[in-house]
């Protein structure tokens, strides 16, 4: 565990959790959210925890993305108001 | 042509498709049963679905839903939770008396086999590909659910004739 590289993934986790609930597209927020889980993968290694990062990535990154842009093809792209 | 141009095919991405799709599968089952202990299951039922889903991102939902139909996927989740709930009922059994359900070493393969910890090892594994079965079968029925639109059918045929 390395603090300065653990402050990095960690202060890009705020930023795009930040981003994703700021943006009015929606496919950007579900492509931020797949980045969000990505970081969060390599916050998991980094805290040698690599079983739950493998999980992360391809639970989150890959597996929630898929069932998002498959949800949003049936609604509208761009958020009201 | 131009139904080809229509729906988006391109032979770029059908081609790394078609490369990536057998790697992808490979390494789900190394993710399930290449490691030696139990666990992963799961993540490897994830990533063999995930690569249905390039499947169908590459080559268009109708034709996915053609090779994968709804009535393997039925199948292919109960022969999944058949396996770990029979493997589970064959321990209950063997264990004369105790009932200790998934309790591997009371199967008596270890004349055959040889020790009792490959045995209980190749029998995680037989749980192992059940779960990752099921979990597969699960998420596959789910995205084709969340992505199948009533039209598409239509529309693809539709284009064809043109």
């Amino acid at each position: 565990m390395i603090v300065p590289i653990d402050l990095a993934l960690l202060f890009f986790l705020v930023l795009i959790a930040i981003a994703a609930i700021t943006v009015k597209d929606l496919l950007a927020a579900i492509a931020l959210l797949g980045a969000y889980s990505f970081v969060m993968a390599c916050v998991w290694v980094e805290m040698n925890s690599v079983d739950v990062g493998f999980t992360e990535a391809a639970i989150g990154a890959g597996a929630t993305t898929a069932l998002m842009v498959a949800a949003l093809s049936r609604i509208a792209r761009w958020e009201k108001g | 042509m131009s139904a080809e141009k229509k729906y988006g095919r391109d032979v770029v991405i059908e081609t790394i498709a078609r490369l990536m799709i057998p790697f992808i599968q490979l390494y789900g089952l190394y993710v399930m049963m290449g490691t030696e202990g139990a666990g992963g299951g799961f993540q490897g039922g994830t990533v063999i679905a995930a690569s249905f889903v390039l499947y169908v991102t590459a080559f268009g939902i109708t034709r996915g839903r053609k090779n994968f139909p709804e009535s393997w996927n039925v199948a292919f989740k109960c022969l999944g939770l058949y396996l770990y709930a029979g493997i589970g009922l064959l321990c209950i059994i063997f264990s004369l008396g105790v009932a200790e359900y998934l309790n591997y070493a009371a199967v008596p393969l270890s004349n055959i086999i040889g020790h009792a910890d490959t045995r209980a090892l190749m029998i995680a594994d037989v749980v192992e590909i059940g779960i990752g079965m099921t979990v597969m079968a699960a998420f596959v029925s789910l995205f084709f659910d969340l992505a199948w639109k009533e039209e598409s059918v239509e529309e693809e045929e539709g284009g064809a004739e043109e």
